[in-house]
């Protein structure tokens, strides 16, 4: 991973209104996000919550952690946009955004574009550049 | 067309990118060997790089910032692993945290450059970039996720055409 696709990242998300998905965040926040990230019971939690079946209390039993620890750990997630609540009934269950969640492919495009990029600019230096006998 | 061929594997989690310029490998090694040269290429142009330290051997470093529009500075580093002028590069990108300690919470990516003349005054360069695991991936595609990308794919072009015009 390289700083440059978080920036590449910010440099082409920033017009970020939303029409089409789900309208859960407007804004980027990549520092959010690296940090929710960051913590292996976030991640792991993310990865429980695909099925949006468990609620914080069925979530936090999974943990040798106090209730209140696993619950803001669900909110630093939910702060990031990376899970939301959803209510069934009368329960509140923790659900993983999988808009938030893509697949590999989806960064391997992004690696993709980034190199382009980047061989676009190394040909415009070599094109820019002195004769080579003269470096 | 430089970039040749590009090939993605979530498999093997890798992606391979081949580019052919009109130029001899001692002078492609050197967009990667001098740092004046790497940074007028690695960061996008809203995101121009500095390297602020150069340590292209084995086991040495490469240290960098990228200043962005609101003076915002990601850092990052590399950890050089193999050198060999003017054919081969491997070396491991990481983040860096503000202070330039490697932020060892984020997966690093290893990158191994090979370069080749094919010939007729040209140079084959792969880039090859591989994620130390799936749940690296995942991490990391995790962290590029929000709504806006879709769009911001398809705005691509513009940004494009916005940098044309802006050189």
């Amino acid at each position: 991973m390289s700083p440059c696709v978080l920036a590449q990242a910010r440099d082409l998300t920033t017009p970020t209104y939303n029409r089409t998905v789900v309208p859960v965040r407007l804004t980027l926040d990549h520092d959010r996000i690296f940090g929710a990230l960051g913590d292996g019971t976030r991640r792991d939690i993310l990865r429980r919550a695909i099925d949006g079946e468990e609620g914080v209390a069925e979530l936090a039993s999974h943990y040798p952690m106090s209730f209140a620890a696993v619950q803001k750990h669900v909110a630093v997630l939910e702060r990031a946009g990376l899970v939301h609540k959803h209510r069934i009934g009368r329960r509140k269950v923790v659900r993983t955004n999988l808009e938030a969640l893509r697949t590999a492919r989806r960064l391997l495009d992004r690696y993709e574009e980034l190199w382009q990029r980047r061989v676009e600019r190394m040909d415009q230096l070599l094109q820019g550049s002195p004769k080579e006998e003269d470096r | 067309m430089t970039v040749t061929d590009v090939r993605k594997d979530p498999q093997s989690r890798t992606l391979t990118l081949e580019a052919e310029f009109d130029a001899s490998a001692e002078r492609i090694w050197q967009l990667w060997a001098d740092p004046r040269q790497l940074e007028r290429w690695w960061g996008p142009p809203t995101y121009p790089a500095t390297v602020d330290a150069h340590d292209l051997r084995p086991g040495g470093r490469v240290e960098y910032h990228m200043t962005g529009p609101e003076g915002d500075q990601p850092r990052g580093f590399w950890e050089v692993d193999e050198v060999q002028p003017p054919h081969q590069l491997v070396f491991r990108d990481g983040f860096a945290n503000e202070d330039g300690t490697p932020n060892n919470e984020l997966p690093m990516t290893t990158v191994r450059v090979s370069i080749q003349e094919i010939g007729g005054g040209r140079t084959r360069m792969s880039i090859e970039t591989k994620f130390p695991t799936v749940e690296a991936m995942e991490q990391l595609a995790a962290m590029g996720v929000e709504e806006g990308m879709t769009q911001a794919i398809g705005q691509i072009d513009t940004i494009l055409d916005r940098e044309a015009d802006a050189r």
